[in-house]
């Protein structure tokens, strides 16, 4: 393998090639600052979105909601049963018990009705049009952030470098989900072909199409961009997808954090914060890779 | 082989990172800061502002909501919001088949209207097959014949300084300490004056039904469903709606949602 140890910038340290653990400057400071922003907007938007969500917890496939004929493909509900009131979810027809979470929820004795519950809402309480207010003024902070970071990655190389897959990515690839089906994981200046596809499918593929399926659900942007809506399947698919695109990018956030805490959540803390991150020795042999701190 | 080692501190300080972001939200932290004139809300609706100079700068004045075809009319136009009036004024209206029932149009006219329904279903009128969406997240594709809104401001004579229309309703909405809260609602010319906007007596081929809001309602295409007021009986012509209701331009408004409904 390569070695990895190169200082991306003037401002990094002149990187001998060592043997030693070396401190090396990985991310720019407009990647850190573009990653909290998204990381603020993506979690006041999910919470508030979740909240729009319970206005009307279905989701439905064409131009129009059914209420006549059947097009819902997910719905979240209560229902009066034998044993009490109990919530529901259903995914394509078929039906889970929810109790507790979705459908149903609160404080025991106080539970109502509700698609997702109140600590994974906001506000807490049932209020659409606040929950738009949120919704809406961090959609603002997360495009601008979008179009920053991507500005500043053309300029500074970020995406060319860092993200861009190259022949070696695909070279690579099954080898990198071996080492990551066994959590072992290089500490170098570069990433992995598994991290250049989430970091990228992230933001070139989720981001752009969460914004676009949230554009085509307005009226008024319809009348700009008639196409979009004919494009996605018509205005309810657009909501359907934009609720897809959330649960993809709550999965890529549970398991970027499960890769921050396995692969040493200080260091990696470290470099999105200062910039700076410790690399292992250049994996010239196939020793595991050390963990630090 | 690698082996998976991880020291218990570690584990926690990641977990916790990860677990504080979902505590967090547990999640009453913000309510207190975000009911309507609390100084974080109006902070963040600023971006309501800016949503709609954005959308009006990109839709302009007469860019056209999409329509549909016949084939897309599959299912009645779902009702919401008020669907029979209790009001004694709207039943007298209706039991006589409102025939006693006018449109009137004042405030900053020239030529103050009252219109009966027959003035107005003989006026030019014009049909459109468009999606409803309501902010709750559903829409419904329908059949609407009405007379353009333009054409009876034209009538009235709007004068130079009129910035909004704001249509008066026939429907209590709600019930407060100080009386009944009847429902209104305001557009500016701009949308007022839009060749979609309609005031709409009827529905895929019939007289607009009461529960959609005889005999007549308000289509504003480009906006969203709360926008669209039924159960019509004046417009008035106003430079500001900061004296009406609480001031925010509607009966949702001032409860919460935005007065620009166009996304």
């Amino acid at each position: 393998m390569e070695s990895v140890v190169r200082s991306q910038s003037a401002t990094g340290p002149d990187t001998p090639v060592s043997n030693e653990k070396t401190l090396i400057y990985r991310q720019s400071h407009w990647t850190r600052l573009t990653h909290w922003l998204w990381a603020i907007s993506l979690f006041f938007m999910l919470l508030s979105g979740l909240q729009i969500f319970n206005a009307r917890p279905q989701l439905y496939i064409g131009k129009q909601s059914g209420f006549e004929f059947n097009n819902t493909v997910f719905a979240i509900g209560a229902e009066n049963t034998a044993n009490g009131s109990r919530g529901y979810t259903e995914i394509l027809g078929h039906r889970f018990d929810t109790t507790g979470v979705l459908g149903w929820s609160g404080p025991a004795g106080q539970e109502t009705a509700r698609g997702f519950p109140s600590w994974a809402t906001i506000p807490s309480y049932y209020d659409l049009g606040t929950a738009r207010v949120v919704h809406f003024f961090f959609a603002w902070i997360l495009v601008t952030t979008l179009i920053v970071w991507l500005v500043a990655s053309l300029i500074n190389g970020h995406i060319r470098r860092d993200l861009a897959p190259r022949i070696d990515d695909i070279k690579r690839l099954p080898q990198d989900i071996i080492d990551h089906a066994k959590l072992k994981f290089h500490h170098t200046r570069e990433y992995n072909t598994l991290q250049k596809m989430a970091y990228g499918g992230v933001l070139f593929v989720l981001l752009p199409l969460m914004i676009i399926t949230g554009l085509a659900m307005s009226p008024s942007m319809n009348s700009v961009l008639p196409f979009l809506n004919d494009l996605l399947g018509g205005r309810q698919t657009a909501r359907t997808i934009h609720f897809s695109v959330m649960v993809l990018l709550v999965l890529f956030f549970v398991v970027h954090i499960l890769m921050i805490i396995a692969a040493g959540p200080i260091n990696e803390l470290r470099s999105i914060i200062t910039g700076w991150y410790r690399t292992d020795p250049p994996a010239h042999d196939n020793k595991p890779a050390k963990r630090n701190s | 082989m690698a082996k998976f080692e991880i020291s218990r501190r570690k584990f926690l300080t990641g977990a916790s990172l990860g677990v504080s972001g979902i505590m967090l939200s547990g999640c009453d932290a913000f309510d207190s800061q975000l009911g309507i004139g609390d100084g974080l809300r109006s902070f963040l609706e600023n971006a309501n502002g800016l949503t709609w100079r954005a959308q009006r700068l990109l839709a302009g004045r007469d860019s056209l909501a999409p329509e549909f075809t016949e084939a897309d009319i599959r299912q009645p136009q779902r009702p919401n919001g008020v669907t029979a009036p209790d009001d004694d004024v709207y039943k007298g209206l209706l039991a006589n088949n409102f025939a006693d029932w006018r449109l009137e149009v004042t405030g900053l006219v020239e030529k103050p209207l009252s219109l009966t329904r027959d003035q107005i279903m003989n006026m030019p009128s014009r049909t459109q097959i468009t999606r409803h969406d309501c902010v709750e997240g559903w829409s419904c594709i329908a059949k609407w014949t009405g007379t353009p809104l333009s054409l009876v401001l034209d009538q009235a004579v709007v004068k130079p300084q009129a910035r909004y229309v704001m249509f008066h309703c026939l429907d209590t909405i709600d019930r407060s300490l100080a009386g009944d809260v009847k429902y209104y609602g305001t557009i500016d010319l701009i949308d007022a004056r839009h060749p979609q906007t309609i005031l709409a007596y009827g529905l895929n081929g019939k007289p607009l039904p009461v529960e959609n809001g005889a005999p007549l309602r308000v289509r504003v295409e480009r906006q969203l469903g709360y926008k669209m007021p039924k159960y019509l009986s004046k417009i008035e012509l106003v430079d500001s709606f900061a004296d009406v209701g609480e001031g925010r331009g509607g009966y949702w408004e001032d409860n919460g949602y935005d007065w620009y409904g166009g996304i």
